[in-house]
């Protein structure tokens, strides 16, 4: 199954509206709970880096028997050195993000922690990609 | 799905129905369909809300309600009142009024539901600072809540405190005072007069104990219109003086909004409503919402002063609590029968078993097939018009879909695509007819029009 969603760069009042979808088809599919919570959590944390730091994005997700793939892909600043960007406490977010709660550097970490496979490219100026993989039946973790 | 019995305390009463719709609109879970003209309880998703019974125009959702005589199967008979009980009546009756009339009308003693609240604050406070691996915790007071985590949000029922709440702990606290002052177990009846359908379903099939200490339950409205029409009958006779409540303001406001989240420690929010709870746990599920260590959640705006068999405007019961609160002299005087020195007891009887999930939304048990039926369910929606008006007798296109991809309903209950397959020549009149005569029963299509 196929799903897709738009997201708008600083729209931070639908941040979260992607991952939420997902997560009732989610629901619906009998997925257990723990591991839907870790797809949400990367998900969510995704969400909001194209939202706080790129123009617009394009999230792709696809479900089958045993996994879900999600790409992230956006326009914006991208990424110079995702090995910093990788490391717990780095970030690069405005002041402005800051104060709305986001931006405190743990968003790449705790997708890493979550997921079964983690990709990332990206071309400065252009945009990054991300893409995700987590095996939805718990023999695949 | 275990094949478990679910104990509804809301039946609809088919005589009365007259199947229009404005109970499966308002139903949180998509509880209820139309089927022969009828609403339909389908009961694995239904949480004893009560939202049905608050719109239904001609009261055909009732809640069941023991006989009262089921008390004199008991030498002793207490009665359990909430402070909303209390709060129902107007400032002119004090409460020695309202505890005569129940000893009048049978009960041997009256306990206060929020005793037990007495000993829950400081065991439920404990509980939250010896589990800060579970945040936020969530207060399981409201049964509908709890009920309504295990079907719609089962990824957070272990958010839920596995600790027996007021009434519980006040009917244990009764019975055990009574056996101390030298009654038999089985001689004890312990009554409880409940502003809710979800208290009745909670004491008539418990979640995570095996069976409750209340025995009977009688509606607040039954217990309500009795008390006050002996009360205003009898004007100028005389009460006996009974006992002055002994609670602390905090447990007086217990069962009102802001109750239990006032006097938990750390970072703590009361919602109220079942839709801003909903919303509320979506967002929660979502991952957006952290920092938070206790949520007080309550299915009736202005928690158990807007219980849907209450008779007081729910802010007049609300302010009548909150006066009274306010009145409490400090210190409370304590006698040798306070609940504090059956602390001990209480406290070893306080747990129950882990509260488990059992979840309405999927589409299967197995992924593989979930995935077939959800794109069938996706197809369906393509050619649905997104009215959901309600006329196939499912509440939306969603639930429509679903629930043909279930086998439970067919797409051509729709009146859109009766239309559509009119046009295209291969559908009749009579079939659309025989179709709606199914959901709707004969009576709404066989009227005389001129």
């Amino acid at each position: 199954m196929h799903l897709q969603y738009e997201l708008e760069g600083g729209n931070f009042t639908k941040a979260g509206f992607a991952s939420s979808e997902i997560k009732k088809v989610l629901k619906q599919l009998n997925v257990d709970a723990k591991t839907i919570k870790r797809i949400v959590v990367s998900s969510y944390e995704a969400e909001v880096n194209i939202v706080a730091h790129a123009f617009s994005g394009i999230i792709n997700a696809w479900i089958d028997n045993e996994k879900i793939v999600l790409h992230f892909n956006d326009k914006g600043p991208g990424i110079p050195d995702i090995e910093m960007a990788m490391q717990t406490g780095y970030s690069t977010a405005s002041p402005a993000v800051r104060e709305m709660g986001f931006g405190a550097g743990m968003g790449l970490p705790n997708i890493k922690n979550n997921v079964d496979l983690l990709e990332i490219s990206s071309e400065v100026n252009k945009g990054t990609l991300v893409k995700i993989t987590i095996g939805l039946t718990p023999e695949m973790n | 799905m275990n094949d478990k019995f679910f104990h509804h305390a809301l039946y609809f009463c088919k005589e009365t129905c007259i199947g229009c719709t404005h109970c499966m609109r308002v139903c949180p879970t998509q509880a209820i369909r139309v089927r022969n003209g009828k609403a339909e309880l389908l009961p694995n998703r239904c949480i004893d809300c009560g939202e049905c019974y608050r719109v239904c125009p001609v009261d055909a959702v009732k809640v069941e309600q023991d006989d009262f005589n089921l008390i004199y199967n008991y030498k002793h008979r207490v009665v359990l009142i909430p402070g909303v009980f209390l709060g129902q009546f107007p400032e002119d009756i004090n409460q020695q009024q309202i505890y005569s009339v129940l000893m009048e009308l049978g009960f041997t003693h009256v306990c206060e539901v929020e005793t037990g609240a007495e000993i829950l604050r400081s065991v439920m406070a404990d509980y939250i600072d010896e589990n800060l691996h579970i945040r936020p915790v969530i207060s399981p007071f409201c049964p509908a809540i709890v009920r309504l985590i295990q079907v719609k949000f089962p990824s957070l029922v272990n958010h839920l405190i596995p600790l027996k709440q007021p009434l519980d702990i006040a009917g244990l606290y009764a019975k055990q005072l009574l056996i101390k002052q030298g009654a038999k177990q089985e001689e004890i009846g312990v009554f409880y007069i409940t502003p809710c359908a979800a208290k009745i379903a909670a004491i008539k099939s418990p979640v995570g104990e095996t069976q409750s200490v209340i025995d009977g339950v009688i509606n607040i409205d039954f217990a309500y219109n009795k008390i006050l029409t002996i009360i205003r009958q009898s004007k100028s006779k005389k009460f006996s003086s009974a006992k002055e409540s002994d609670l602390s303001p905090e447990s007086i406001l217990w069962a009102l909004t802001t109750g239990e989240s006032s006097v938990m420690r750390g970072r703590s929010l009361a919602i109220d409503g079942i839709s801003n709870v909903i919303e509320f746990l979506e967002q929660l599920e979502n991952e957006e919402i952290s920092n938070i260590d206790f949520l007080e959640l309550r299915a009736c705006d202005e928690s158990c002063a807007g219980g849907i068999l209450t008779s007081s405007n729910r802010f007049f019961t609300s302010e009548r609590l909150r006066n009274r609160a306010k009145s409490v002299q400090q210190p409370v005087e304590r006698s040798e029968n306070d609940i504090q020195n059956f602390r001990e007891y209480l406290s070893e009887h306080l747990s129950i078993e882990k509260i488990k999930p059992r979840s309405m939304l999927k589409l299967d048990e197995n992924i593989g097939n979930a995935l077939e039926k959800m794109k069938k369910v996706n197809e369906l929606m393509g050619i649905l018009p997104y009215v959901d008006c309600g006329i196939c007798g499912s509440p939306t296109c969603q639930s429509l879909a679903e629930d043909t991809v279930r086998n439970e309903a067919e797409i051509s209950r729709c009146i859109f695509i009766q239309r559509i397959l009119e046009q295209k020549g291969t559908f009749t009149n009579e079939e659309s007819v025989k179709i709606m005569k199914e959901v709707w029963g004969e009576g709404k299509l066989d009227k005389n029009l001129k």
